[in-house]
């Protein structure tokens, strides 16, 4: 125990998850504070706010019982840390670090502050390893690479969590022989969504190398601003101190948004847009920026939050600052979700910003760049006939459109609807070529004339 | 806030507490003072002593600039990293330019010469496409006493005056206000930038300004960097603020190895880059654009082109709004306090071609290429609007076109351009120029109106003419709008190359007409042959025009 702890019994009011306390000294920003109820009932909070006149404490666990007058407050003089070590692998925490699964708490080999610090972007080494997730939607035309954060844009009733288990399971890196680990981070998600994934983490017999934070539904509010904290803090733990190549995955980021909002309004800040704060951009990079390799360091973070778009609207703020930040962004649609595609992805909006460094000759090959542009390019007119065939009927359009029109429903039948299966690479891009020679030679406008000579004219044939 | 600060200046820079935290006096009340601090504010306590510099955030400018990467606040990224490893500690402090390196100094003028700000006294070769000319500071008059030559470090003195003056060749100014010149001059060339859109559709001048906006995903990043790889400019000034640090990784991995495609030299000699991640603290990126400018107008004053690339403005109105909202000013429109407008204006107010102070009529110029990041995509948020008012031009880019991959994503319908620039094309590039230009918006923008009617109808409804609008709107699209960084002869497009590309889309497009007139069908103009023809265009080197054109013209 701390020999330095400082008790107060001088709060002065309680406002939502704050409490304010007077004549508080030597407090500093960040610390945290153990908060202890008449009946012996011990809470954790951190101090966000130091003033002349009080320091403002948010309790990370339910206020219920909380009282002004005999309630005492332990200053414990540090910041919140996170107790990390290798046996930590395998295990089930939750929200702020503490075990759930039965088993002792891990004795720590190093104890990190949980805010991390900013990585300097000059020692930032580029990422540019292509990962495999075995879904050709996401590997053909939105590839994934390692050191990347590429969220899951969903919506309630989208099965977000089943292409994040399945990505999880069927993840694969060309170079084989490194140590993966998985940091699974749950925010405010259901009891039936988090035995999902630990199920998932079974069934790929994965448990052994994966680290489970669990806030569930039922679980404080407030411990979620701190959830995902953790988790990174201990994904970078393993990725910089051990080597690990290291896949995050948050689920759901909106939650965390809601619990930011909540402590926001209770501090009565002056609310952005929607009620969210204004620093919302600023709090999220500071997750999502953890994500990266160093130049001097093997190991890597790669990091998959999944994001719920309230209403199905990208440019709801959580999505929209979100995709400001990471690296493109995976966007699921309900239209294709209906038509019983698996997994319904939708690429048009969907991106990745740093596939271009994973892709190309000696990493996946070399046509992959231009065949998936061409895919984009014809799938995205075939798009836009439809809305023209409804009005005219097919009947109306020409050959080539009706052409264009079936391309559309095939890719979206056959290139992005594979169900609980794996493709690798070479089979993706080789089926996007079979999709592709149904057209004529001159309508294509993005692939070089080499490349069309090489697998348009047939010397490579699937 | 703190206490016993009555002597304290507004802007003044100030370190915070035991671990010496870098911050500004942005507020004064009595004796009191709100000090926004520059770092993570964890761990800091009350009571903590503030030590007030005396002076407001200055940027330090020297030779050794180019070729540098720095923080917001000009904390130098590098020197940072061999000291402190991976991440950036807090409270670290370090010069901006490196004190130990020598520096060949050439003097060009004499003892006993009377000079003045801004008066170049010597050159030292900074890199091997740049020669820094070394200046008389603001405010320093006097005759020369003395003049050194040969390798000295910054703290090294050039001259000495005969009032005793010192002078080194580096100096301080302060970020907020603008660097002084004798008077603005209006612009009649363009900012070159090899892109076709932007140089044949909405070219901006030298010294003019820009915005970029663009919802996420727009390729506002892939834009800049593509201008800051091929823009003809002496200077490039990178500030990636609030940028993500993957993609700064990426810049900075490439740029290293790339070439400057006017001089042959690497591209980081004529570079310097700022650079405060988005997970870097908030009020370092306000100051970000600050120090990127005021390096940039230093660059400037030595008679130097120089284009300041920011990306994006909307994350430094943005950290300007957090810190307003902690100060708990009243908020104006989306919680942007009030002055925004005001700020914004003074900021793009910086851009321009100059006439520098000091001798010899030296001509300089900043021009300001800004993206900016509405919520939403939406652009009648306020930071873009307020932009709009100050600006000369925008490149909007578009979502739709984003999403089917058309690249740059730079919507030819939303963008302008208020510079007036033909006199410029007519007399280097061609003469036919201004008319080309315009047939080719005028059939850009029927062909768009004839997109509406095909959504509604189909193609098959349109007139044989029409339908010859819409099949060269196609290819144009597809082929001269288009342009891909990516690819090695299609990156960079020279001004020559443009014209003769659009002079055969329009040749094209008049025999398409004229045949059209003959009675052929529409099957028998547009053929396979020619189509392919129009979409190989832009991988011919640009060096093989006129002569591959007028080939390419009797082909059809």
């Amino acid at each position: 125990m701390e020999l330095l702890t400082r008790r107060y019994r001088t709060t002065q009011k309680v406002i939502g998850p704050l409490l304010f306390v007077e004549r508080a000294t030597r407090i500093s920003i960040g610390e945290m504070v153990r908060i202890i109820l008449s009946e012996g009932d011990e809470r954790l909070g951190q101090v966000i706010e130091v003033s002349e006149e009080h320091a403002v404490i948010q309790m990370l666990e339910e206020t219920t019982g909380v009282s002004i007058q005999d309630t005492d407050i332990y200053f414990t003089g540090s910041a919140a840390k996170a107790a990390l070590s290798l046996d930590m692998l395998g295990r089930r925490f939750d929200g702020i670090g503490r075990p759930v699964d039965g088993l002792p708490p891990v004795l720590p080999e190093t104890r990190s502050r949980i805010t991390g610090s900013p990585i300097n972007p000059v020692e930032r080494g580029e990422p540019s390893d292509f990962i495999q997730t075995g879904l050709s939607a996401i590997d053909g035309l939105n590839t994934l690479v390692r050191g990347q954060k590429l969220p899951i844009f969903s919506a309630s009733g989208l099965p977000a969590k089943e292409i994040a288990g399945q990505i999880l399971r069927q993840a694969r890196v060309v170079g084989e022989g490194e140590r993966f680990a998985v940091v699974f981070a749950a925010i405010g998600i259901t009891h039936r969504e988090a035995s999902f994934f630990i199920e998932e983490f079974e069934r790929g017999a994965a448990l052994h190398t994966s680290v489970l934070f669990l806030n569930l539904a039922e679980d404080p509010a407030i411990e979620r601003l701190l959830t995902p904290r953790f988790a990174l803090t201990t994904a970078e733990y393993l990725a910089f101190e051990h080597g690990f190549h290291v896949l995050v995955i948050l689920t759901d980021m909106t939650n965390y948004c809601e619990a930011l909002r909540e402590v926001a309004t209770a501090r009565e800040e002056i609310p952005g847009r929607r009620g969210y704060p204004g620093y919302m951009y600023t709090d999220l990079a500071t997750l999502y920026e953890r994500a990266g390799c160093l130049k001097r360091r093997k190991g890597s973070i790669t990091q998959i939050p999944i994001v719920t778009m309230p209403d199905e609207d990208i440019t709801h703020p959580i999505p929209d600052l979100t995709g400001y930040i990471t690296e493109g962004q995976i966007v699921l649609s309900r239209e294709l979700h209906r038509k019983g595609v698996y997994p319904p992805i939708d690429v048009l909006p969907s991106l990745s910003r740093l596939m271009n460094l994973g892709i190309g000759a000696g990493k996946t090959r070399e046509d992959h760049r231009e065949a998936s542009d061409q895919l984009y390019a014809f799938y995205a007119q075939g798009r836009d006939l439809r809305r023209v065939a409804s009005i005219i009927g097919e009947e109306g359009l020409t050959e080539p459109d009706r052409i264009l029109l079936k391309f559309a429903d095939d890719f979206e039948r056959g290139y992005i609807h594979q169900g609980d299966t794996t493709r690798s690479i070479v089979e993706t891009l080789d089926y996007g070529w079979g999709l592709l020679r149904r057209f004529p030679r001159d309508r294509f406008t993005r692939v070089r004339p080499d490349i069309m000579e090489k697998y348009y004219g047939g010397t490579v044939k699937p | 806030m703190a206490r016993d600060m009555r002597r304290s200046k507004m802007y003044n820079l100030v370190f915070v507490g035991e671990m010496r935290l870098m911050g500004e006096v942005i507020r004064i009340e009595d004796d009191r003072a709100t000090i926004q601090v520059y770092e993570e504010t964890d761990g800091l306590t009350l009571g903590g002593e503030i030590m007030d510099t005396g002076g407001p955030l200055c940027a330090e400018l020297g030779p050794g600039l180019l070729s540098s990467i720095f923080d917001g606040i000009q904390r130098p990224l590098a020197g940072i990293a061999k000291e402190a490893g991976g991440i950036i500690p807090t409270g670290v402090t370090m010069p901006a330019l490196d004190r130990r390196k020598r520096w060949h100094f050439t003097p060009l003028v004499e003892p006993g010469r009377e000079i003045g700000a801004g008066d170049v006294i010597g050159t030292i070769q900074e890199t091997a496409s740049i020669t820094h000319r070394v200046m008389i500071p603001t405010g320093v008059r006097g005759v020369i006493k003395e003049i050194r030559t040969g390798d000295m470090c910054l703290e090294d003195l050039v001259a000495t005056l005969q009032d005793g003056t010192d002078i080194r060749p580096v100096q301080r100014w302060p970020v907020r206000r603008p660097r002084p010149f004798a008077r603005k001059i209006t612009s009649d060339a363009p900012f070159i930038t090899g892109q076709r859109i932007i140089d044949t559709l909405f070219p901006v001048a030298s010294g003019g300004s820009v915005i970029i906006p663009g919802g996420f995903g727009t390729g506002k990043t892939v834009l800049e960097q593509t201008l800051a790889k091929f823009a003809r400019t002496d200077i490039i000034i990178y500030i990636g603020c609030g940028e993500r640090g993957n993609e700064i990784a990426e810049v900075l991995t490439r740029f290293p190895g790339l070439e400057d495609p006017y001089t042959g030299h690497p591209l980081m000699d004529r570079s310097t880059l700022i650079v405060n991640t988005s997970n870097m603290p908030v009020a370092a990126r306000e100051a970000s654009i600050y120090t990127g400018i005021t390096i940039g107008e230093y660059y400037r004053d030595m008679g130097y082109d120089v284009a300041i690339l920011a990306d994006s403005v909307s994350r430094w109105a943005e950290a300007m709004r957090e810190i307003s909202g902690r100060l708990e000013e009243l908020p104006g429109e989306e919680g942007f306090p009030m002055y925004l407008a005001s700020r914004l204006a003074a900021f793009y107010e910086r851009a321009g071609m100059v006439e520098c102070i000091g001798h010899g009529g030296r001509k300089g110029s900043v021009t300001v290429c800004t993206a900016l990041s509405p919520p939403g995509g939406d652009f009648s948020e306020p930071v873009t609007q307020s932009a709009l008012r100050v600006t000369g031009a925008m490149w909007a880019l578009d979502t739709h076109l984003a999403r089917r991959r058309h690249f740059p994503a730079i919507h030819w319908g939303k963008s302008f351009s208020l510079y007036r620039l033909d006199a410029w094309f007519c007399k280097n590039i061609a003469t036919d120029w201004p008319q080309l230009r315009g047939w080719l918006m005028a059939l850009l923008q029927k062909d768009e109106e004839l997109q509406d009617v095909v959504q509604l109808v189909g193609p098959d409804a349109l007139q044989d003419q029409d339908r010859v609008v819409v099949e060269m709107g196609f290819l144009i699209r597809e082929n001269y709008l288009q342009q891909s960084p990516y690819s090695p002869e299609d990156a960079f497009c020279p001004l020559r190359k443009q014209y003769w590309m659009l002079k055969i889309f329009f040749n094209a497009y008049e025999s398409a007409l004229k045949e059209l007139g003959n009675g052929r069908s529409l099957e028998e103009i547009f053929t396979t042959r020619r189509k392919v023809i129009l979409a190989d265009l832009k991988n011919i080197p640009g060096e093989r025009f006129p002569e591959a054109a007028e080939e390419i013209i009797k082909g059809l």
